[in-house]
């Protein structure tokens, strides 16, 4: 183990068969520090990699470290890893501040210290108030706040969280992704599974797109975009004379398509090189002096990379 | 939501002791589960085996003593004897064992539970051992508990002062300790066997129901077979050995001072096994 595998998730050529079914198929990742999302459709494998990380699975092949330890050696990992499932699922008869300090206990910290983290824990994701309340009387979003707060209780250094927006409402998942911010600042180490793009686009350092079990892409979102060769990047210019602009943008070899907008405000251009566009369009505007309103890729972000990553008709983004 | 509040100060367990962890560990899970076995909702079946021996036994306390030489000690030995082992020991001990050693793993798998004992700095091996004795406990203050009444009202309708005569002068108090150590030595051992059978099969009824056959035939078995269960042993050590019918094959009672180690040791072996079982498993609970 060098260095540097000591301070990432590693999938080294992992398999996970259920039977004959494909959990996922010959991962290999290394994921750093930071928000690390994992992106695809239901059963895309997400979870099976969640779970092969933190043990709960066994690979059929290959092997995973996270930060140089082995899941099978729950022992360590978890004084290192925190687990947020998407199992909405609760020991019966606790309260949340029992449920937390429970499991901290179980971990080995006396009962003043559990006492003690588990407030700070509370605190963090804005349970206090219901702390004293059994866990099957709350509602789902105070549930999955409630199993956040476990997973963090014990200060871990890799938080691994499993659809943790799911029932959140929108105040609540807001103040949640500012939450993983901050972990992310404090160099966390975190992952997540979502399937609300946006979401996942707003707040994600990389992203891995998952579909049937396969990583189709990995790496931060923009990177992944500008490789993608086979789609070329559109790009809306919003201007006063589109017109002016269509008739210069194929002196540029990279543009394959330019397209008025329907309210002849604006362009729409396709090209497979966008850095050499962006110095064309300049000499395109100071040269006819253009009075530009504003220029926007208009399918870089995750879900525009992520229907073409696994359509299979391979077209256009909705 | 504040985000000023610092979790990762906490002091963390000390390294390099792992007893000490361990033990704490132990006690930690100790309390979880003995509350969910005595208060979950599938306690109500254990409190009504618990009670079964001790509402027996208060039907008869309500019979006369001088009706049918009830009042021999001869006669309320060998009627204890009767009872202790098919009702007590061979259903009540049996069935609650089961009941609560399968679910200790089984159940947690049922309600989608198990996964935070996985995802804590925890040695599997050291949640076999917490969950065993969690288990442990609860079937000794239940099923030692309601043995212990059964007696107590086998003696009551005597007086006190016939009652302190059987128990002083007879063999009634080295029988009662016996019929207790007896006891608690089942459940040791069905503990462990049912704790493996949760943790082995999604469907642990049916095992547990061949386990059962097997006890119940073990007085037709060679005497080479008879080892191979937890009742020969128990048996072995019962004060009163009943009689086995025409049928059976007449085996030597296992002494006791090797049948306790034996069963203790059975038991030991039986839970290295369930810790290597529980290391290599996974949780999927869809599949359930």
């Amino acid at each position: 183990m060098n260095e540097t595998s000591a301070q990432m998730i590693v999938f080294d050529d992992v398999s996970k068969f259920y039977g004959e079914i494909l959990g996922v198929n010959r991962v290999n990742l290394s994921i750093a520090p930071g928000i690390t999302s994992l992106v695809g459709p239901n059963g895309s494998g997400k979870t099976t990699l969640m779970n092969l990380m933190t043990g709960l699975l066994r690979p059929t092949r290959g092997r995973i470290s996270v930060l140089g330890i082995e899941p099978d050696r729950p022992e360590q990992l978890f004084r290192k890893v925190g687990y947020c499932s998407q199992f909405d699922s609760f020991p019966g008869g606790l309260t949340g501040r029992q449920f937390i300090s429970s499991f901290l206990g179980v971990q080995g910290y006396t009962r003043g210290e559990s006492e003690e983290m588990s407030a700070k824990a509370l605190e963090r994701v804005g349970l206090t108030d219901a702390a004293n309340r059994k866990v099957a009387g709350y509602s789902k979003g105070m549930r999955q706040r409630i199993r956040l707060a476990q997973s963090i209780a014990h200060g871990p250094t890799v938080l691994i969280l499993d659809e943790p927006l799911n029932g959140l409402d929108p105040m609540a998942r807001a103040e949640t992704i500012n939450l993983f911010r901050q972990l992310a600042s404090e160099g966390l180490h975190l992952v997540i599974s979502s399937h609300i793009l946006h979401e996942v686009d707003m707040m994600s350092d990389q992203v891995v797109l998952l579909n049937n079990g396969y990583v189709v892409a990995e790496g931060d979102i923009h990177g992944v975009r500008d490789e993608m060769d086979e789609h070329p990047i559109q790009i809306l210019i919003r201007c006063d004379r589109p017109g002016v602009l269509a008739a210069r943008v194929f002196e540029h070899n990279a543009v394959v398509e330019a397209r008025l907008h329907t309210d002849a405000q604006g362009l729409f251009v396709k090209t497979r090189d966008a850095d050499q566009f962006y110095l064309l369009l300049n000499r395109v505007v100071l040269e006819n002096n253009l009075n530009v309103e504003s220029v926007a890729p208009v399918d870089d972000d995750l879900n525009a990379v992520y229907q073409y990553l696994i359509s299979s008709e391979g077209g256009n983004p909705s | 939501m504040s985000s000023r509040a610092d979790t990762s100060v906490v002091t963390k367990p000390a390294e390099g002791l792992p007893w000490t962890l361990w033990m704490r560990q132990v006690l930690a899970i100790l309390r979880l589960e003995v509350k969910k076995n005595f208060w979950g909702r599938r306690a109500i079946l254990i409190y009504l085996l618990a009670l079964l021996p001790v509402l027996l036994f208060s039907a008869i306390a309500l019979i006369p003593p001088d009706v049918g030489g009830r009042a021999e000690p001869a006669f309320l030995n060998m009627m204890f004897a009767g009872i202790y082992e098919i009702l007590i020991l061979r259903t009540v001990v049996f069935f609650g064992c089961a009941w609560i050693f399968m679910n200790l793993f089984r159940g947690e798998v049922v309600d989608r539970s198990l996964h935070y004992y996985f995802l804590s700095p925890l040695r599997r091996e050291v949640l076999v051992v917490g969950k065993y004795l969690s288990g442990l406990l609860t079937s000794l203050i239940l099923f030692v508990s309601a043995t212990a009444v059964s007696l107590l009202l086998l003696y009551l309708p005597l007086g006190y002062s016939a009652s302190m005569k059987l128990l002083v002068e007879g063999h009634g108090l080295r029988y009662a300790l016996i019929y207790l150590a007896i006891t608690a030595l089942a459940c040791a051992g069905y503990g462990a066997v049912f704790l493996l059978i949760g943790l082995l099969f999604r469907n642990p009824i049916i095992p547990a129901l061949a386990v059962y056959g097997w006890e119940f035939i073990n007085f037709l078995l060679p005497p080479l077979l008879k080892k191979l269960s937890v009742i020969h042993y128990l048996q072995s050590l019962s004060p009163l050995p009943l009689a086995e019918g025409p049928f059976a094959i007449v085996a030597e009672p296992t002494p006791a001072w090797v049948a306790v180690p034996t069963l203790l040791i059975m038991t030991g072996l039986l839970l290295a096994f369930a810790s290597l079982q529980i290391r290599r498993m996974e949780i999927r609970y869809g599949g359930e």
